[in-house]
C-alpha cells in the first residue's frame, strides 16, 4: 500500500548529510551530546524524547524511541505515563487556550 | 507453561534448520565478514580460564527465551561416568574457574558430586540457577549445600516485576524467585562481607538489546530492595542470542529479520575482541567439546584438529585454538557486548 510514511526510512536517516555535510554533523554531534549521560539519565531522557514523540505525533520517533526505552531498562507502565504526560501538556495547551474564548466571549457580549 | 521444541516436533527443534534461518538473515552480512573488518578473522581462543560444564537440557521450567530449549521432559542428563571425566581434565589444569549450567543443574543426580570434587581441587565453582528450582521439595537442603560449598550463584532474574518476568519464564516465577533469594539472602547470599555471591543474570524480555549494565544493575537493586527487600552482589545483562525458543519467538512475532538488523548494526569490535568463547571451554553433556554454550546448542563442535571429546582433553591443543562462529555469534558482540559474565566491555 503506498503511504507516505515508510518503517525503512528510518536507517535512511544519515542521507540527509547528502544535502548539507556541515549542518548534518553540527546537528548530529548536538543530538549525541543532548542524549548522553548527564544531569539526567540516558533512561529519563529516552522518556522524555517518547513523551514528545508523541506530542509531536513522528511515527520514526514514536518506533526509535520506543526500543529506547525498553533497552534502556523502562517498562511500559513508565512509557504509559510518559505518553500521558504529552497527552495532558497537549490537551491542557488547547484547554488553556480557552481563556482567550472566554475573553472574547466578555469583550463582545452585554 | 509451554512445551520444548523436539517435543512439538517443530522444524526449529534441528539445528540445522536454525543455522539455515541464522545464514539467510537479510540486512545482516555473515559474522566473519564482520570480524574481518574488526581484524579478528579468524578468532582463536586465548587460553582457558573457564571450564564450563552443561549437564543436561531436564528443567523445572520452559522459559520462553531459553536457548537450549531445556524443559520438563528433557531426558538428556550428563552420567557420573562424564563428570569424572570432566574432573580428570580439570586436575590436570589449573583452570580457575567450573561454571556449571544446564537445564536446571542442580537437577542432574550427579551435580553435587560434580560441585564437592570441583571445590576439593580448590576451583571457584558458579551454578547457573533459575532460583525456582530451590524450592522443590526434593531439592530440600540445596541451598544449604551451596552456600556450605561456597558455590557463587549466577540466577536468572529478567526484571524486577513479575508482568515482565513471568511473560519469559512462566506464571508464577517472579514470585518464587523471590522467595529463593530471599532464602539466599538468608544464608548470607549477596549479603556483604559474607563472601558469598549473588549475581543476577537479566535479558530483555522481548526483542531488544538489554539495557546498559551499571545503570541496569543500579535499577534493579534500588527496586528489588524497596519491594522486596532482596540484595545481591552484581547483575549480569546477556542479550538474549537469536536461536531455539527465543529464534522461535523472533521469527512468529515478525521480529526476526528487525533482531538480527540490530545486533549487526550494533557489533562492537571491543566486544568482539573480548567475547567468552576465547577464555571458556564448554563440555556437553554427552562430553563432547564446545567453544561456547551457544554452539553447543547449534551442534557446532570444536574445529577441526582440536580433541572433540573431553575424553581427549589436551590442555595445549585447546588453548589457542580457531574459534567456531556463526551469525548467531552477533548476539555476543552487539552494543557493550554479552557474555556468561554480562557485559564484556
Amino acid at each position: 500500500m503506498e503511504t507516505y510514511y515508510h518503517p525503512h526510512d528510518l536507517s535512511k536517516f544519515a542521507e540527509m548529510g547528502k544535502g548539507n555535510k556541515e549542518l548534518w554533523e553540527k546537528f548530529i554531534g548536538y543530538y549525541g551530546a543532548v542524549f548522553a549521560e548527564g544531569a539526567l539519565s540516558e533512561r529519563e531522557k529516552a522518556l522524555i524524547a517518547l513523551g514528545v514523540a508523541h506530542a509531536v505525533q513522528c511515527p520514526y520517533c514514536i518506533d526509535a524511541y520506543t526500543q529506547a526505552c525498553l533497552e534502556k531498562g523502562s517498562n511500559v507502565e513508565e512509557m504509559t505515563e510518559a505518553v500521558h504526560v504529552a497527552c495532558a501538556i497537549r490537551g491542557g495547551s488547547s484547554l488553556v487556550h480557552g481563556v482567550q474564548m472566554r475573553n472574547v466571549v466578555d469583550k463582545l457580549s452585554m | 507453561m509451554g512445551l520444548t521444541l523436539i517435543s512439538r516436533r517443530d522444524p526449529l527443534a534441528s539445528s540445522q534448520e536454525q543455522l539455515r534461518r541464522l545464514s539467510a538473515a537479510k540486512d545482516c552480512p555473515p559474522f566473519e565478514a564482520k570480524l574481518a573488518t574488526a581484524g579478528l578473522q579468524p578468532l582463536h581462543a586465548a587460553g582457558i580460564t573457564v571450564f564450563q560444564i552443561n549437564v543436561g537440557k531436564f528443567c523445572n521450567q520452559t522459559c520462553r527465551h531459553c536457548h537450549v530449549d531445556a524443559g520438563p521432559e528433557r531426558t538428556e542428563q550428563m552420567t557420573r561416568e562424564t563428570a569424572e571425566l570432566c574432573i580428570r581434565a580439570l586436575s590436570q589444569t589449573d583452570i580457575p574457574t567450573v561454571d556449571i549450567t544446564g537445564g536446571a543443574p542442580e537437577l542432574n543426580p550427579n551435580f553435587r558430586w560434580l560441585v564437592e570434587r570441583a571445590r576439593a581441587l580448590g576451583r571457584q565453582v558458579i551454578d547457573r540457577c533459575n532460583l525456582t528450582v530451590l524450592l522443590l521439595k526434593p531439592q530440600a537442603g540445596l541451598a544449604e549445600f551451596l552456600a556450605s560449598n561456597r558455590v557463587e550463584m549466577v540466577a536468572s532474574l529478567p526484571y524486577f516485576q513479575s508482568s515482565q518476568t513471568d511473560a519469559q519464564r512462566g506464571d508464577g516465577v517472579f514470585e518464587k524467585s523471590i522467595l529463593a533469594m530471599q532464602m539466599l539472602n538468608r544464608l548470607g547470599y549477596g549479603v556483604e562481607g559474607s563472601g558469598l555471591s549473588l549475581n543476577l543474570v537479566h535479558n530483555p524480555v522481548g526483542a531488544f538489546l538489554p539495557a546498559k549494565q551499571d545503570a541496569a544493575e543500579a535499577q534493579f537493586r534500588r527496586e528489588l530492595s524497596r519491594r522486596h527487600g532482596v540484595t545481591f552482589n552484581h547483575l549480569y545483562t546477556i542479550t538474549n542470542m537469536p536461536i531455539s525458543r527465543f529464534l522461535e519467538f523472533l521469527i512468529e512475532s515478525g521480529n526476526y529479520e528487525g533482531y538480527m538488523e540490530r545486533l549487526a548494526n550494533a557489533f562492537n569490535p571491543a566486544a568482539a575482541a573480548g567475547v567468552m568463547c576465547r577464555y571458556t571451554l564448554s563440555v556437553g553433556w554427552e562430553g563432547t567439546l564446545y567453544d561456547c554454550d551457544f554452539n553447543q546448542m547449534l551442534d557446532l563442535p570444536l574445529a577441526n584438529g582440536t580433541p572433540r571429546h573431553i575424553r581427549d582433553f589436551d590442555l595445549a591443543k585447546l588453548n589457542g585454538r580457531r574459534i567456531v562462529t556463526a551469525n548467531h555469534c552477533y548476539g555476543c558482540t552487539a552494543g557493550s557486548g554479552s557474555s556468561c559474565g554480562g557485559a564484556v566491555t
